[in-house]
């Protein structure tokens, strides 16, 4: 029987990314992925004749430039195009435009209010500053603030560094920015609850914590650290969709060699005296590796794919404690042709694309407040973008698809399970507000689907639906990610790793945490590293 | 294009905003040579930046200050607010005078220059280049009996600056501009309207003879026809963004985003200036029992500064812009860099401002040019020597009355 | 002219504790305090004729070291060996009741989990227990003592062991509910656990941040957090420290509202030399010490124009807002809580978790809950003084109450809140209505007024990760001395922060008195 170098759980972009850097090593690898399809939640599907939606994440800013440079991601297939503007629209009707000029932007603000138009230059200032120092770790491995090795010494005296360069005031203010509330965070800039709103709102996407809720300010950086192009902020499509990139780093992959099987779940890790040494699969298969990684999520991994006997104890309790809460739902939706929205000016630069139904700091705080009593808010916030407006691959000519993330959804329900019912009715909820911005907005719906955490979680096979593989909050980032004193992508089994977003950096796609653990097994298989240095930020 | 707000258009957000002055200096910006500042539409230049830099120091020559930031500052805590706020102690400002002044951090780095005009006891008028209301309300929190207005928008302004500049207001019917002295304002009767809306100050940024005209908006465009109609024989010309650059490198004024960044628009840690770094020492008065950074800035001013702003006049003719500095000709060690340079048409000198180490400036300073003939590129390293004096100061710039052009 | 080595502002405990250390060391000290009564919120005061009570109602973590210190035994302190218990209120009489170290009323599980579960925080206790009592560090400062405070919190961290420290550093920041939900079954157990760790802040159980630092900061005390009242109640306690100042040499006089600081200015720059009374008396001093809260002493005392700007705005944004509202009962005897044989501990109406989250949604909005979460104390059951033969006291500190209650504390929204408070007490105090001779319903609102407090919050401002440590109340101003030379600061609004505990006072005291040398 053979026997891999290594078996990826998962063909998420984390386990491709992953595979691709230890195929690079000259590892023989295989990747395991129990749909048909790989990608994971960045996937790419024809959902309704002619209609490619990504059918969870739909857009792109974390994408690490230096892994797309260095698996040549492009030849494989993958074009990011920035995407401009958005447009937020509040309870009352009003409408607030993000222009891509400095200069249309600062008039736009002022005419809201003189003051914000100025604090904006200080809001984006702090926010760079503070989102070039979380930028610098992402492709590293956290410290072991425990260990006494040099490694882990070196690594910590690298980020004292880091923060003592901010100077005092600095590093005060962002030791205080980790903790606070999105809404504290912003009243201290601005004035006008719109643009509050809209800027808390990246703050709460797919966490489960509202906009006064301490912790929501990191949240709202770990959203807008991204970049493309060096663009600081931007958003990017995947041309072709999401699964665009999944795609190009599985064509990384197989040009290395490695090799992927869809509909391969995995039923089981398996460990012999204390090693991993391959996985069963649902259908009773077992294959045999030196290495195991798994792309799943932590409390999937150590409490559904492990027998609870072969973890070192108190493992399984840690993962059944790790926070990973359904709090986003997603609804697609395929339009015969371009919504209107009232108060929108038809400005083909930037008015096709994203639109954030944020209502006021209240609204959103409010439908956090449903989410805790485990029903969905009569009034969500969604967050939309029209990828067809720019992409001319995924909707026919003249028509559209509509992308529309939707916090908060319980991925329980108070009032019991979720039923079909259920889940058109939160559908419902879901187009009914689009249509009060958007007159006629039903009548262009071809088709449409919809997915609650429960869905999320059946099929992309995220716990809870969660879109992080784990919350976003300090006590669950850096060396504590996914639990302390495993942060270094190498798990309590020997010969076992995990790569996924519920190691550090988080969730995104941003492939940092495949790559990450790459370099780690790689240092323990005694192995050149394959895994590029993110030389991108020379400051 | 269409400026014509009555007419739908869908890209009207993103359109620049037009001056009170813009109908006149559109007729005459023959290059549609058009950039921005703070959210208006404004020139670079009009027909040519050299001609109108000429026009500037040769007859007299009008600069759009619409964009610039106008806050009125009032009420009786007024006066305390700003002086807490700035580093020059404005409780000597008198009324119907105007004070260059600067303000900073807590921490002593430079956020910003202005102007300051005491229009009345307990008024003032607080000029800027980028918007800084953000700062001033913060300033101004914990004053209770305090305004703040922006004027940006509802005050039309018009700079005119050259050696014909007195005449033609005289010309116009400003009766006494003469005697008017450097940094002193004085109100006139305009177009018949009800008392003196005409607000004249003497002051500039081209180092030159020069005054500010400040006015409703309403009477904006008559104002400009008025002044264009009594400067047709003096050689009267609108002048750009390029024109006004080149003047103020000559005069030695500094700008931000090229001697110096914001502090509060700054990322890096102390990538911004203080005062001192900017050779602005003489703004900053310590008698002052209070104000903000004051602690902060004794500190540094007891360390000295780590880089000083320097006039530099460097050999050659080929413009030292984004060069480096070094202490020898081999370029071994570097010690600062150019932050403004050009060749000056009028001084005929390559001139240029630099940020040098402190510590370097007793030494011999060379400068590594890039220039490029024909796409070809070259180096070359040329001798730098510092000029304690601006460039351009002539005497009529300070002289009350000012000599005849 | 009499000027005075010290003039300290305001005689609550931290004023009276900082000003008798500095007594002690032979200076002169004149301590102000605008009421007529010294303690501050910690004031045993009449509420109605023959009842008094006072807004703190028991102790958790008096500094043991300013007892001793203090020679408070001597002055008449008698701390309690005994604790009171804390009892979860059920409606149906299944209580849940915390008694040294043990609970009852909860299944085995939970009753074995909760001997670990405390084991666990009074190591983490016992950590940080060194550094409620030290001047925090100055980052940036690079001075030898702060380092060392640096490292030996570093050292301290290390100690715990691989496995501690890894979970101190998870937990840290961890929400109440997921703390409880990791160990407990209880509802009950998990809200009444929650409570120290919440009370008084802008946070409910969901919210991230420093509960459990807050928990810690209360096992400081004498019993690892659980509460006890000396003999003869709060007032012992107020009248044994007021009895060490006078004794030390401490110039006491109340009834004197402080108006401004006197900040004189020169070409060397700012001097705090005094103080101005309401009645426009002038007193000067070598240096001014404020145990009023920072945004009083700062904003109101000094004054913006005598600040740096950066400095202003970020007082002036202190969380300050106080979401605990007072409720004091006069009763004709004692109430009679379903299941409770003696109501003499301190009960709790939280029923759930889910219960303190809700009530805290509506104090988001500027609301208060239909359902409030309390903490309630019949005082009177320990000191008979306090009220009439016969009769009772009850003092109940509820959450949330907010500051600013949209549409503003009208009297029909203060009677609202009431009503809601008594139905409240009525449906787990069966009776209770009927006996109330006098009710008072002090909302934060008041308690800034009465107190001069601003927000009416009770550690002066919240102790949040973000306004805690070295961050107390802002990093300039974190080490008691100020911006401005000669002003201290050495109330609640300073490391370590409220409650009764004595820690400002001290730590500003040993501050003074070291800069002094």
């Amino acid at each position: 029987m053979k026997k891999y170098d290594a078996i990826i759980v998962g063909a998420g972009h984390n386990g491709l990314t992953n595979a691709a850097y230890l195929a690079k090593a000259g590892l023989d690898v295989l990747v395991v992925e129990k749909n048909e399809y790989i990608g994971g939640a960045a996937v790419t599907r024809e959902m309704h004749d002619g209609w490619f939606y990504s059918s969870c994440s739909y857009v792109c800013s974390m994408m690490r430039q230096t892994i797309h440079r260095d698996l040549n991601l492009t030849k494989h297939g993958l074009v990011l195009v920035p995407y401009l503007g958005t447009v937020v629209f509040a309870d009352n009707g009003d409408t607030m435009t993000s222009y891509h000029s400095e200069e249309a932007e600062y008039n736009q603000l002022r005419r809201r209010s003189p003051h914000d138009a100025d604090a904006m230059f200080r809001f984006q200032t702090d926010l760079g500053r503070y989102a070039q120092l979380i930028r610098k770790t992402l492709l590293r491995t956290p410290p072991d603030p425990t260990s006494f090795r040099p490694r882990d010494i070196r690594e910590l005296l690298w980020l004292a560094k880091e923060f003592w360069s901010l100077g005092e005031k600095e590093l005060y203010e962002y030791i205080r920015f980790f903790t606070m509330s999105a809404a504290d965070f912003l009243d201290d800039y601005f004035e006008d609850d719109l643009l509050k709103a809209a800027m808390a709102s990246p703050g709460v996407i797919g966490t489960a914590l509202g906009v006064y809720s301490p912790g929501s300010a990191y949240i709202l950086l770990h959203h807008v650290m991204g970049d493309v192009d060096g663009n600081v902020g931007a958003w990017g499509l995947a041309r072709g969709g999401m699964g665009a990139i999944s795609n190009a780093i599985a064509g990384a992959l197989q040009e290395q060699g490695g090799e992927i099987r869809t509909n391969a779940g995995v039923d089981k890790i398996v460990v012999k005296n204390g090693r991993a040494t391959g996985v069963v699969l649902d259908n009773g298969d077992e294959l045999q590796a030196n290495i195991v990684v798994s792309n799943m999520d932590a409390k999937r991994t150590f409490t559904q794919c492990m027998d609870k006997n072969d973890l070192p104890p108190g493992i399984y309790e840690k993962a059944k404690n790790f926070k990973i809460r359904g709090s986003s739902g997603k609804v697609n939706i395929a339009l015969s042709s371009l919504p209107k929205f009232n108060n929108v000016a038809d400005n083909r630069y930037i008015n096709r694309g994203g639109q954030g139904f944020v209502g006021s700091m209240e609204t959103m705080e409010r439908a956090y407040d449903c989410w805790k009593h485990g029903r969905w808010s009569e009034d969500p916030f969604i967050e939309s973008v029209i990828p067809s407006a720019w992409d001319p691959t995924v909707a026919p000519p003249g028509q559209h698809w509509m992308s529309n993330f939707v916090q908060y959804c319980p991925s329980q329900l108070a009032d019991g399970p979720w039923t079909p019912e259920k889940r058109d009715a939160f559908g419902q909820t879901v187009i009914n507000k689009i249509e009060r911005y958007s007159p006629g907005f039903k009548d262009l719906i071809v088709h449409m689907e919809v997915r609650t955490p429960h869905d999320i979680e059946a099929e992309v096979g995220l716990t809870e639906g969660n879109i992080f593989q784990g919350e976003l909050t300090i006590d669950q980032l850096l060396f504590n990610r996914p639990f302390p004193g495993y942060a270094q992508y190498r798990m309590p089994i020997k010969n076992m790793y995990m790569c996924g977003s519920s190691t550090h950096p988080g969730g995104g796609v941003s492939s940092a945490c495949g790559a990450n653990a790459a370099r780690e097994i790689l240092i323990d298989l005694k192995r050149p590293n394959t895994v590029p240095k993110d030389d991108f930020y020379d400051e | 294009m269409n400026s014509n707000p009555e007419v739908n258009d869908p890209f009207a957000g993103e359109r620049l905003k037009e001056s009170h002055f813009h109908p006149r200096q559109a007729l005459l910006n023959l290059r549609d040579a058009w950039s921005s500042w703070n959210g208006y539409k404004f020139a670079d230049y009009y027909y040519d930046e050299e001609y109108e830099y000429f026009c500037v120091r040769n007859s007299c020559a009008t600069y759009d200050i619409c964009p610039m930031q106008k806050y009125i500052v009032s009420g009786p805590d007024a006066e305390a607010m700003l002086d807490r706020m700035v580093t020059r102690d404005l409780t000597k400002l008198k009324e119907n005078r105007v004070t260059y002044v600067c303000w900073c951090t807590d921490e002593g780095r430079l956020i910003d220059d202005g102007t300051i005009f005491r229009l009345e006891a307990d008024r003032f008028l607080l000029t800027c280049g980028s918007p800084s209301l953000a700062w001033l309300r913060k300033s101004a929190f914990g004053f209770d009996e305090l305004q703040i207005t922006d004027m940006s928008d509802t005050i039309a302004a018009l700079s005119l600056q050259g050696p014909t500049s007195c005449e033609v207001l005289k010309k116009m019917g400003l009766v006494g501009i003469e005697n008017l002295k450097p940094f002193c304002i004085a109100h006139f009767p305009f177009a018949g309207s009800e008392g003196t809306p005409l607000m004249a100050s003497r002051t500039g940024f081209t180092g030159d003879l020069g005054y500010e005209l400040w006015i409703s908006p309403d009477l904006a465009l008559a104002f400009w026809d008025a002044l264009y109609a009594a400067g047709e024989n003096y050689g009267i010309q609108p002048y750009g963004e390029a024109a006004t650059n080149m003047a103020r490198l000559e005069a030695g004024f500094i700008m931000p985003g090229m001697e110096f960044n914001e502090a509060l628009k700054t990322i890096h840690f102390q990538y911004d200036q203080t005062p001192f770094e900017l050779s602005l020492d003489w703004l900053v008065d310590f008698k002052k029992p209070h104000f903000n950074g004051r602690k902060a800035l004794l500190k540094a001013r007891d360390q000295g500064a780590e880089y000083t702003l320097i006039k530099l006049d460097i050999e050659g003719n080929k413009p030292a812009e984004e060069s480096f500095l070094y202490s020898d000709q081999d370029c071994s060690k570097e010690i600062g860099y150019v932050t403004s340079a050009m060749w000056s048409p009028v001084v005929k000198a390559n001139i240029a401002l630099a940020m040098v180490e402190t510590a370097a400036l007793k030494g011999s300073i060379w400068a590594e040019i890039y220039y490029s003939k024909e796409l070809r590129h070259h180096s070359k390293v040329a001798k730098c020597t510092i000029q304690e004096k601006p460039f351009w100061a002539p005497e009529r710039a300070r002289a009350t009355p000012p000599a005849a052009f | 002219m009499q000027v005075y080595d010290n003039i300290i502002i305001g005689g609550g405990h931290n004023g009276l504790i900082c000003a008798t250390y500095l007594a002690q060391k032979g200076q002169s000290v004149l301590l102000l305090e605008a009421t007529d009564g010294l303690g501050g919120l910690a004031t045993t005061r009449e509420f109605h004729p023959g009842y008094r009570v006072s807004v703190a109602h028991s102790l958790s973590h008096f500094s043991e070291s300013v007892v001793k210190q203090l020679n408070l035994l001597d002055h008449g302190y008698k701390p309690s060996s005994d604790t009171l218990d804390t009892i979860g209120l059920n409606l149906d009489g299944e209580h849940v009741v915390v008694s040294g170290g043990q609970v009852s009323g909860v299944d085995s599980a939970d009753q074995k989990t909760y001997t670990d579960y405390l084991s666990l925080l009074k190591r983490f206790a016992k950590m940080l227990k060194p550094f409620w009592l030290k001047t925090m560090p100055r980052i940036g400062d690079n001075s030898l003592p702060d380092l060392i405070t640096f490292g030996q919190l570093g050292l301290k961290l290390r100690l715990l062991g691989k496995k501690d420290m890894g979970e101190f550093m998870r937990v840290a920041t961890l929400p109440a509910r997921d703390l409880m939900d990791e160990n407990f079954n209880n509802d009950l157990l998990k809200a009444i656990l929650s409570w120290d760790g919440l009370i008084g802040s802008k946070m409910a159980p969901r919210s991230p941040n420093a509960t459990l630092l807050n928990m810690l900061y209360r096992m400081s005390g004498q019993h690892h957090g659980a509460h006890s009242l000396p003999e003869g109640g709060i007032a012992n306690l107020i009248n044994a420290l007021h009895s060490a100042a006078l004794d030390a040499g401490v110039t006491v006089q109340t009834g004197a509202l402080v108006k401004r600081i006197i900040i004189e200015g020169s070409s060397s720059g700012l001097a705090a030399t005094g103080v101005e009374l309401a009645d426009g008396a002038l007193i000067y001093g070598t240096r001014v010490v404020s145990s009023a809260d920072p945004k009083q002493t700062f904003l109101n005392l000094v004054g913006a124009k005598n600040l740096e700007i950066g400095f202003t705005n970020r007082i002036n944004r202190l969380r300050c807002d106080g979401y605990v509202a007072k409720l004091h009962l006069a009763l004709d005897g004692l109430p009679q809580f379903t299941g409770v044989d003696i109501p003499n501990g301190r009960m709790i109406i939280a029923p759930k978790l889910d219960a303190i989250e809700f009530a805290f949604d509506d104090a988001k909005y500027g609301g208060y809950s239909q359902s409030p979460v309390m903490e309630i104390m019949i005082p009177s059951l320990r000191d008979q003084s306090l009220a009439p033969n016969g009769k009772q006291v009850l003092s109940a500190h509820v959450m949330y109450v907010p500051h600013k209650l949209k549409g503003g504390w009208t009297d029909e929204a203060r009677q609202h809140l009431y009503q809601r408070l008594i139905d409240t007490l009525e449906s787990y105090a069966p009776g209770i209505e009927q006996q109330i001779i006098h009710g008072e319903l002090l909302t934060p609102a008041d308690l800034e007024k009465t107190y001069h407090l601003s927000g009416g919050h009770w550690h002066h401002a919240e102790l949040s990760m973000d306004q805690m440590l070295m961050m107390r109340p802002t990093y300039e101003a974190a080490q008691y001395s100020t911006p401005i030379p000669g002003l201290y600061l050495c109330g609640a609004g300073s490391h370590p922060g409220g409650g009764l505990m004595g820690g400002p006072g001290h730590n500003a005291a040993k501050e003074i008195i070291g800069a002094k040398k």
